[in-house]
């Protein structure tokens, strides 16, 4: 099944110093995966391993394997911007293109990316990726706007669209409500429901409500020390790693005894 | 006021200065202040002044008060001081050319000596012609060179380019025109208008690299991240995303360093040289307003002198022209992107 990736022994370091490693985990289809830890244990480490937005950064080196589809992601022929493509990414801090209108930003990555497309075609896409992240009634008078002249909450969700709009397989969302407000964040929650019977979703959060609210699982990330690289520490059905986790130091995160 | 009243007031008003930037009311204004000067008295007050400061929270106020004044203060004067030099010169131009300036002089080919009337026209459409030439190489070059600084982060290339860069914009502009002389003018045996252009152009590329660079910088990583993370590459990235958010900065740029090339003289005096006709070819020599400006002011005769205070005034508007225009437009643009 599309968007399924798997994690074989995955590690990053930058400039030499280790910041993540030894994390294998199966990533299902079409299912919300949540990832949760203490602030600087590797959470988005990991995510940006998922979708190689590491190579930005020189001195940075991935090890093990991303799987998605049964194709490493770092194999050689594998191509970057392909990857992207089938694996999107919305980030921590709204981040639309402040020049561009509102529907510029949605149609962004069909226009520079993909192939030649009719107006028509994205005119429908653009207003589909839109609804469904849940922005198409707010700004349908004033797609002609500068993304940059919506509301916090709203452009996250313009951003949402527009990492839809190319039709990945994957979406991946770094703490995608930290920035926002209540309102804004039950929006995003509700069409991250919607989202998952046609897309993976891999959210990382630092907060659990949230991570029990959205997620059907559930990984425990922990760095031991300060200098220590961030590890998998558990990995699970949601219920069960809010419930009974295997592990003493998942009990003590989520019970908040620590970190 | 005599002299000695003059250097009173100064000193007066000097005082009260050190007392402001001693975070200090002059005395009259002080109520417990002493009013004969000690250093012991100056001390205690000091102190007690010191005491009210970070006990009170008004007081505190007041002190920042003063200080952010006496800061803007300072400022403004700067400004006017850094301002009246440029008004000056604009007025003196305004005074000087605009008498001889009417529609002939910008329409008109220049007279022979003692005939009467006769304009700029040639110099003004050849400056022109110099600046568009100089502007298709030095911009494209320059925007290269600035988008490999700012974005392909290789130590060694990046090294070489800002060093070169650095080396252009500190070398003479009389010395790229020599450079040009040999290069084109001596290989083709021929002034021409290209020889100038190519001149103007290699001193436009530092400041258009630099703006480039600068600007391009600004484009927070965010924004890449986000182009990146759509399938976008790398080069559609810089291109689409990044160049275009950072478009209107760059463009200030080209605009400030073509305001500055448009009235370089010295490169120009080897490689377009000068002309009394209209321009006829590329390949030609070719007047321009600079060459032309000096040429009749070092000449002996007075209505040519009229006439190049009335070129000044030109190139003067034209640089005003492009810098204000320039600012007015993609300044707004600018900030809307950051
Ligand atoms: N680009 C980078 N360069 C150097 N170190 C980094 C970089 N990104 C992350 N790190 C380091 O990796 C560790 C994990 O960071 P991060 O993944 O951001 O944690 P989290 O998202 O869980 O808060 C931190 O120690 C951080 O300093
Ligand atoms: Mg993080």
């Amino acid at each position: 099944m599309a968007g399924y990736i798997t994690t074989n022994n995955l590690g990053a370091s930058f400039g030499g110093v280790q910041a993540i490693e030894n994390i294998t985990v199966e990533i299902p289809a079409n299912k919300v995966t949540a990832i949760i830890g203490p602030s600087g244990c590797g959470k988005s480490t990991f995510l940006r391993c998922l979708n190689r937005m590491h190579e930005l950064v020189p001195g940075t080196k991935i090890s093990g394997e991303v799987i998605w589809d049964g194709r490493n992601i770092y194999a050689s022929e594998m191509d970057a911007t392909e990857v992207r493509r089938g694996i999107g990414m919305v980030f921590q801090k709204p981040n639309p293109f402040p020049l561009m209108s509102i529907e510029d930003n949605v149609s962004a990555g069909l226009r520079l990316a993909a192939g030649r497309m009719s107006k028509a075609r994205i005119a429908e896409i653009i207003e589909h990726s839109l609804k469904l992240a849940a922005l198409w009634d707010e700004v349908k008078n004033k797609l002609g706007r500068p993304g940059g002249s919506l509301s916090g909450g709203q452009q996250q969700r313009l951003c949402i669209a527009r990492a839809l709009a190319v039709q990945p397989d994957v979406i991946l969302m770094d703490e995608p409500c930290s920035a926002l407000d209540p309102a804004s964040t039950q929006k995003i929650e509700d069409t991250i429901d919607k989202l998952k019977k046609d897309y993976t979703i891999v959210i990382v959060t630092h907060n659990m409500q949230q991570a029990a609210r959205v997620s059907d699982f559930t990984g425990f990330m922990l760095a031991r020390e300060m200098s220590d690289p961030g590890r998998m520490i558990e990995y699970g059905p949601t219920n069960k790693i809010f419930t009974m986790p295997d592990r003493k130091e998942t009990e003590n995160y989520i019970t908040g005894r620590f970190g | 006021m005599n002299e000695e009243q003059a250097i009173n007031g100064r000193l007066q008003m000097q005082k009260e200065e050190d007392y402001e930037a001693a975070e200090l009311a002059p005395p009259a204004a002080r109520p417990s202040a002493p009013t004969h000067e000690s250093m012991g008295e100056e001390a205690t007050g000091k102190a007690s002044r010191d005491r009210k400061l970070y006990s009170g929270s008004a007081a505190r106020r007041r002190s920042r008060n003063i200080r952010s004044r006496l800061a803007y203060s300072l400022c403004a004067l700067s400004t006017v001081i850094a301002t009246v030099p440029l008004l000056l010169i604009l007025f003196y131009v305004i005074y000087q050319g605009a008498g001889a300036l009417n529609l002939s002089f910008l329409t008109d080919l220049p007279k022979p000596v003692g005939e009467s009337g006769g304009g700029m026209g040639n110099a003004i459409v050849g400056s022109l012609i110099l600046i568009g030439i100089a502007a298709v190489i030095g911009v494209p070059f320059g925007v290269l060179a600035g988008t490999q600084l700012a974005e392909y982060r290789s130590p060694r290339l990046s090294w070489v380019v800002r060093l070169l860069s650095d080396i252009l914009s500190g070398v003479p502009s009389i010395i790229v025109g020599i450079f040009v002389y040999t290069l084109l003018v001596l290989t083709f045996k021929q002034f021409s208008a290209i020889a100038g252009g190519v001149a103007l152009g290699i001193l436009m590329l530092p400041t258009v690299a630099r703006t480039t660079e600068e600007m391009m910088r600004m484009v927070p990583d965010s924004l890449r991240e986000a182009s990146l993370a759509l399938g976008i590459p790398r080069w559609r990235t810089i291109t689409s995303v990044v160049i275009k958010t950072a478009a209107g900065g760059i463009m200030t740029g080209v605009m400030l360093a073509t305001a500055r090339i448009a009235g370089e003289t010295a490169p120009l005096l080897f490689t377009a040289l000068n002309s009394r006709t209209w321009p006829t070819g590329l390949d030609k020599p070719i007047a321009s307003l600079p060459v032309q400006i000096y040429t009749y002011a070092i000449s002996p005769f007075d209505a040519w002198h009229k006439q190049a205070w009335a070129g000044s005034l030109v190139l003067v508007l034209i640089v005003l022209f492009l810098s204000i225009g320039s600012k007015l437009y993609f300044g707004r643009r600018m900030k809307r992107a950051t």
